[in-house]
């Protein structure tokens, strides 16, 4: 079989053209503006139809160990531009084609053309051309390639996003996105100058091909984690992400959230493999930020009230949990301990992969909530279990998976990060690493207030407010990609050794002077045992169950309302929402997680009415950065002269400064 | 093999047990006669056998929540050693699994809880949600020191290696250890300082108004998953604190049962002698547990 496809047809070439299609998928529909609806379903066909050809290559290209070059000819002054696929490049192919697909088929009940009909060409379009972005920005090894193609990414993200933009805050929270994509986008522009500086050449260097004791390694080192930091969202770098996931539509965000922000993560894991000697500092830098990530992220998350905010800033979290792993790899390969390496990078990868495939279902769940309700405000919803259930079976699946509880996929990464924690400890060097295993068992406490909370103050009870009332189930064509995803994480949760062998290429190609043989071999056998006690879990609970219901059926079965202690008129705004559920959690980390307060005041015998809130806030965004920006406006207001919005004006500045640089240069 | 099949009986059969010795400590305190030794036993009996009302506001979420504490504490109870034996299951790593079994547990405890829609059961899901968090550190403290001492990543490897030998050369960082792992004991099974088991006034209870809707054989499940837990987590700490062996089997399980026994009483008498904290306290000593079975890390490490 293996054979046949690899004789029939070059994989690369079929992933390469499988990222084109979707690139284009969204083309006839901008043409086809008289029958809507007819250019969403075909642009929806071709990118499934373009991932089925695309994950299989991907998953060839990753088992076979190849690395494919093919090089473009594009008469451009920046040397050959070189597309290449190897392991780790098509191992990060995989989420892009699976996110994209699903989204597309998402689209069609979420954001239909028929209700949409101005805004969902365009969106179609740059949905297209963000997951095509996002595949070729995978196999771009020419910098200046990747800056053009990372470009494409970051503005059709933008566009996306503002796809309400007759709302307030979408255009706000896109103009955040706007700024701190291109921030980041300029420290790339520094990164790769430095490294074209460093290698003659503007392609990224093989791996391990450089040193880290050259000059100006620290400062390329440095403009490479801001670029790609600010695209994953490591903290402090953070600061787009929660408005910007929370505003765009729900297939977009879980195609930015799932796959958009491990492209900055990409980023960072193909910088560090040029060097075949990273020093210890690197790691550790790499780990106390994705730790801090972690545990801030997730304290954010859990004094949340927007439910898409609650999974932006879940986000950050399990962003941090990768970057840890990533750490902790790069730690080990300083101070040359393969086991240490191969777990921190395995944990990473997988964690990768189990975050592209929960966070998307979250996110599609998320819209189908939406969709039902009308509001994104937590305390708004409730019980809509009863009138969405299968919606509701699928977000659950997605919130125990998203805890990395067993036996599902979000357990499996962390067990192999625990592992590498404890592991070290018996080898006595690097021991002080054993003291993240707490801080990671914290995040987890945290994750499971987050998801509980979500999950308990959108589908369980009864519905807080009249919009809540009448849910209705979504339609097959959102059901279908969330269940997708679903079954994904059950069954990586239940057979985790399958996903560790899909990892160790990767791991292989980032570790090229380590040996894999028998260390995958042991921690596979490991992750066997793992399987087993999840079957065993499944088992148990199975047999428990049909013992309750043999004894259920055997005396009567009656309903009737909830015990309310004696109080027979309680009503839905009676029950615990989200922020009361977690307003224990957020007094107990107060100072971390800062909350403008409004309590009522009441005097006299009978008060009239008055209301309470609590709404999370920013702090760094609202206290410092937003003040600094502000202050930046007013003192280089007389610079505004130069902008006046005439487009051929803007044109004489740019080819002015190609000029002066061109004379200054010779 | 016959080993296995003790220890699954054991598990299966002694946990309400502790729950009778902790009733008749007790009782004994307040110069009562008090329940007989088997009295749970008896209530659970009795609960599989009566009819079930259900809240017309739950869902099947509200179902499964028993179900699936009863079975993650079963699994639990495999992975963790009796006394000197090893436990059925053991693996390297099991004792993250082990840990976050326990999160399983609550997950769906809470969120049965949070289906009925009452605020009652609603403060006492987000107060085990907090409390069980700010616990979680210790655990894993608890497991470096003992991974530190024994050089194992299993808990049985972990478990077993704590001897009268460990508690010559680390008997500082053990002690320190016990007093951390025994308020969490009592944090995770809602004993007295942190949640009367005894109450009923709902405002001030943790986890058993967590379960006041639920009635007939689930309600039997419930107390049952209960005890297993405690009987779970009264395992490992009994292994830290009494890690007395024979080498002979037989022997071996009789100190294991007395041993546990034992840990009833303790905790009989604890709840005899204290109260009830305060609500705003019970973070502030958890997170002094946590403390505790951090210094007892850095003592090992040093």
């Amino acid at each position: 079989m293996y054979s046949v496809l690899q004789g029939a047809c070059d994989p690369a070439l079929v992933a390469l053209c499988a990222a084109l299609v979707i690139g284009s998928a969204g083309i006839p529909g901008l043409f086809l503006q008289n029958k809507p609806g007819s250019g969403q379903i075909f642009s929806a066909i071709a990118t499934i139809l373009a991932a089925f050809a695309g994950v299989p290559a991907s998953l060839l290209l990753l088992f076979s160990r190849t690395t494919t070059t093919y090089v473009l000819e594009w008469g451009l002054p920046f040397g050959p531009c070189e597309l290449v696929i190897d392991p780790l490049s098509a191992f990060f192919l995989i989420p892009v084609f699976l996110v994209s697909a699903a989204g597309s088929l998402f689209a069609v009940g979420y954001w239909p053309a028929a209700v949409h009909r101005t805004t969902e060409p365009w969106l179609t379009f740059f949905y297209g051309l963000l997951a095509s972005s996002m595949a070729i920005l995978l196999v771009a090894r020419n910098g200046v390639f990747f800056i053009m193609v990372w470009e494409v990414m970051a503005l059709s993200a933008y566009f996306l996003l503002v796809t309400e933009h007759d709302r307030e805050d979408v255009r706000r929270a896109g103009i955040v996105y706007l700024i701190a994509t291109h921030a980041g986008t300029a420290a790339l522009v520094v990164y790769f100058s430095l490294l074209a500086a460093a290698t003659g050449s503007f392609l990224i260097p093989a791996a391990g091909s450089l040193s880290a004791l050259a000059p100006h390694t620290t400062l390329i080192a440095l403009a490479a984690f801001i670029g790609f930091g600010a695209k994953a969202g490591i903290m402090p770098l953070h600061l787009w992400l929660p408005s910007a996931h929370a505003n765009a539509p729900s297939h977009v965000s879980a195609l930015m959230s799932g796959v958009m922000l491990k492209m900055g993560l990409y980023g960072i894991f193909r910088t560090l493999t040029c060097f075949h000697d990273p020093p210890l500092v690197w790691g550790i830098i790499l780990t106390l930020s994705g730790l801090t990530s972690a545990l801030l992220g997730i304290t954010f998350a859990v004094a949340q009230r927007d439910l898409k905010r609650l999974l932006a800033c879940s986000s950050i979290e399990n962003i941090g949990i990768i970057t840890t792993g990533l750490g902790v790899a790069l730690m080990g390969m300083s101070s040359n301990l393969p086991v240490l390496m191969y777990l921190g990078m395995a944990g990473a990868l997988i964690h990768i992969l189990n975050h592209s495939f929960f966070k998307p279902l979250l996110f599609l769940g998320s819209g189908a909530i939406i969709h039902a309700v009308g509001t994104r405000e937590m305390n708004q919803m409730g019980g809509l279990g009863k009138g969405m259930p299968r919606v509701a079976l699928l977000v659950l699946i997605g919130s125990v998976a998203i805890c990395g509880i067993p036996p599902l996929n979000g357990f499996v990464g962390e067990f192999l990060l625990y592992l590498s924690f404890f592991l070290q400890f018996k080898a006595d060097t690097l021991v002080y690493l054993v003291f993240l295993a707490p801080v990671l068992a914290l995040v987890g406490g945290l994750a499971v207030i987050a998801f509980t909370k979500l999950y308990s103050s959108v589908f369980l009870g009864t519905p807080r407010s009249p919009g809540a009332a009448h849910p209705h189930e979504a339609g097959w064509t959102m059901l279908v990609p969330m269940a997708f995803f679903g079954a994904l994480c059950l069954l990586i949760g239940v057979v985790p050794q399958l996903v560790l062998r899909l990892v160790t290429p990767a791991v292989a190609s980032f570790f090229p002077q380590l040996s894999l043989d028998t260390i995958p071999a042991e921690y596979g056998a490991l992750l066997g045992k793992l399987s087993l006690a999840a079957v065993l879990l499944l088992t148990v609970a199975a047999v428990v169950a049909l013992l309750w219901r043999w004894r259920l059926g055997k005396a009567p079965v009656s309903s009737t309302s909830t015990w309310g202690c004696g109080y027979l008129r309680g009503t839905a705004r009676m029950q615990y929402g989200g922020s009361s559920f977690s307003e224990l959690a957020v007094s107990v980390f107060d100072g971390i997680m800062r909350q403008r307060v409004e309590r009522p005041t009441l005097s006299g015998l009978f008060p009239g009415e008055s209301s309470c809130s609590d709404q999370p806030t920013e702090t760094l965004l609202e206290r410092v950065v937003a003040p600094l920006f502000s202050l930046a406006g007013l003192s280089f207001a007389f610079l505004r002269r130069l902008q006046h919005g005439q487009m051929h004006v803007y044109m004489v500045y740019i080819f002015a400064t190609l000029f002066i640089l061109m004379l200054w240069a010779h | 093999m016959t080993n296995s099949i003790i220890h699954i009986f054991l598990a299966l059969v002694m946990p309400p047990l502790l729950l009778g010795v902790i009733g008749k400590t007790k009782a004994a305190f307040a110069g009562r006669v008090g329940a007989p030794f088997l009295q749970p036993y008896y209530d659970i009996i009795r609960l599989l056998q009566k009819g079930t009302v259900f809240s017309t506001t739950t869902s099947w979420v509200f179902r499964a929540g028993p179900i699936v504490a009863l079975a993650t504490a079963a699994v639990a109870a495999l992975l963790v050693p009796f006394g000197a034996h090893p436990s059925p299951i053991s693996f390297d790593g099991d004792m993250i699994l082990y840990a976050y079994l326990f999160a399983l547990g609550r997950f769906f405890t809470m969120a049965a809880a949070l289906d009925t829609g009452s605020s009652f059961e609603g403060m006492g899901s987000a107060r085990e949600a907090t409390y069980s968090c700010l616990a979680e550190p210790t655990l894993f403290f608890a497991l470096i020191t003992l991974s530190r001492l024994s050089g194992s990543y299993s808990l049985t490897g972990m478990l077993s290696n704590v001897s009268g030998g460990a508690w010559l050369y680390a008997g500082a960082s053990l002690l320190l250890l016990i007093g951390g792992m025994f308020i969490v004991l009592l944090a995770e099974n809602c004993r007295i300082p942190f949640d009367d088991p005894n109450t009923h006034l709902e405002l001030t209870m943790i986890h058993e108004v967590m379960v006041l809707d639920h009635s007939g054989p689930a309600f039997g499940i419930i107390q049952y998953a209960a005890s297993l837990k405690l009987f779970v987590l009264g395992a490992f700490f009994i292994q830290l604190a009494l890690p007395f062996a024979t080498g002979n089997p037989i022997p071996d399980w009789g100190i294991f049962i007395v041993s546990m026994l034992l840990l009833a009483v303790l905790i009989g008498i604890v709840e005899s002698v204290m109260a009830r904290l305060r609500l705003v306290r019970v973070p502030q000593l958890l997170v002094a547990a946590t403390i505790l079975a951090a210094f007892s890390t850095l003592l090992v490490i040093r």
